[in-house]
């Protein structure tokens, strides 16, 4: 049902209210357009115009204060990147678009081609992320297409010298505006296709206007990124760039320098890594090598205890020196150290038993005639023979 | 992403790494294989830090020669 009709407006309040609900919904956006019906105001230098596409326009104003810094003409036609708010127009309850910056977005003709390409490729599916692949976290090779006169290149080899210097560098020198250029980039990637030897290539270009980095928008450089089967990440143009090739790129930079950084992320802390391993490998021995040391020790004792006087290549003075080149961490060393050790072993077992069991050590067999080393052997309970110098007696074991 | 993910030689490295101490902190090994642990593993642990500590950077052009074969030089 309708509202009370004594509830009403006036048109100054209809507008003030339209006018406050639209300030606070529609500030500070980009919106994109084709300028129409220029009209340059003299006295007040400022500028007015429609923004429109295909469908719609809408009346816009940029004032003095904000045009006055344009880079550019605007002119009917200009294909622009508009920041600004609606506003009303009280007076007349009118609408318009208050423009604070101006963009020149390439000829309209020139946008229109990127925006046919961008959806002829989307349709295929050159940008589906799970068509990209992973860039390998520790390259150890890399490729890098450039021109080789730009900043771009400098800017990459000072952020990989200061990271990450092991990695090698291949450089391959390409054209990166104009009209050929495309085709020698596609010749640049296929080149290091061909050569193989690279983990990954960085594609990349410093700064230009939307003709200078028009090479990257093209279809034959967009479909040789998309079959390249080493992983791709571009670096073109500045921050705010965004071609056709960075959206089929496994990665995008925003920079040459970002593209570095990213590609050795992981290797800038590698050695940290490393040492991190170097240190848990030497506590894990040291905690092994202390129950090794425990059996050096009981087969010290009983050579020592049993044949003083035999010449053995074991004395104190060699197990302090193993003591030391022990926690030197050698793993050769460790190895002929188990050998002798387990010479030693059968040596022991050479050794006339009664020898042993006249000292007072006794020898416990199984029920299987084996020699009993560890309770382990043993389950609580379990029978077993001793055998003392002069026979053998029964026994159980109790706990 | 891509199934295709290359694996370089350091990260390769790196997870055989990972496996040894595991296998090695987990306690149920014989001391001789620990020992043959041991020796792997500072094998790539040598290997890398080799690899790493004396690096300088090196920057070779990629060109191409008539009959097609590549030929670098450094930069």
């Amino acid at each position: 049902m309708y509202p009370e009709k004594e509830n009403y407006f006036t048109v100054s309040e209809l507008n003030d209210s339209i006018s406050a609900s639209i300030r606070s919904s529609y500030s500070n956006f980009w919106i994109v357009g084709e300028i129409s019906d220029f009209h340059y105001h003299d006295s007040s230098g400022h500028i007015y115009f429609s923004l429109k596409d295909e469908n719609s326009e809408i009346r816009s104003v940029m004032f003095r204060a904000s045009n006055q810094f344009l880079k550019f003409e605007p002119v009917n036609g200009s294909m622009v990147k508009v920041f600004g708010s609606v506003s009303v127009f009280e007076k007349r309850g009118q609408i318009q678009l208050v423009c604070n910056l101006m963009e020149e977005i390439g000829v309209g003709a020139l946008f229109k081609k990127f925006e046919f390409l961008k959806k002829k490729l989307d349709q295929e599916g050159l940008f589906n992320s799970d068509r990209k692949k992973i860039l390998p976290k520790y390259p150890e090779t890399i490729g890098i297409i450039t021109s080789g006169s730009g900043a771009a290149l400098q800017d990459i080899l000072k952020v990989l010298k200061t990271r990450s210097p092991h990695i090698k560098i291949y450089f391959r020198s390409t054209m990166v505006q104009g009209a050929r250029a495309g085709a020698d980039i596609v010749e640049g990637i296929n080149d290091f296709i061909k050569f193989g030897n690279v983990d990954l290539i960085i594609l990349g270009r410093g700064g230009g206007s939307m003709e200078d980095l028009w090479v990257f928008n093209e279809e034959n450089v967009a479909r040789s990124i998309f079959g390249c089967s080493i992983p791709i990440i571009t670096a073109i143009g500045h921050e705010t760039d965004f071609t056709i090739a960075d959206l089929v790129a496994d990665i995008r930079a925003p920079t040459p320098s970002a593209a570095a950084e990213i590609i050795s992320d992981k290797s800038s802390t590698m050695i940290k890594e490393y040492n991190i391993f170097f240190e848990k490998f030497n506590k894990i021995f040291f905690i092994k090598s202390q129950s090794l040391w425990q059996k050096l020790d009981y087969f010290y004792n009983i050579i020592m205890a049993l044949q003083p006087q035999r010449k053995i290549e074991l004395q104190n003075k060699k197990i302090h020196d193993f003591s030391n080149r022990l926690y030197q961490s050698n793993g050769l060393f460790m190895k002929n150290l188990v050998k002798q050790l387990k010479s030693y072993d059968k040596r022991l077992y050479g050794l006339s038993p009664n020898h042993v069991l006249k000292r007072g050590y006794s020898i416990a067999i199984d029920k299987n005639g084996e020699i009993i080393y560890s309770k382990g052997q043993l389950k609580t309970g379990d029978k077993f023979d001793l055998k003392t110098a002069d026979g053998i007696m029964g026994a159980k074991k109790i706990s | 992403m891509s199934k295709n993910k290359i694996k370089t030689p350091i990260e390769d490295s790196l997870i055989k790494l990972e496996s040894i101490i595991n296998k090695m902190e987990s306690g149920n090994i014989s001391l001789e294989e620990s020992l043959a642990y041991f020796e792997q593993g500072i094998n790539l642990i040598n290997e890398c830090r080799t690899k790493l500590e004396n690096a300088e950077q090196k920057v070779l052009e990629l060109t191409k020669n008539s009959d097609g074969t590549f030929r670098t030089k450094t930069k």
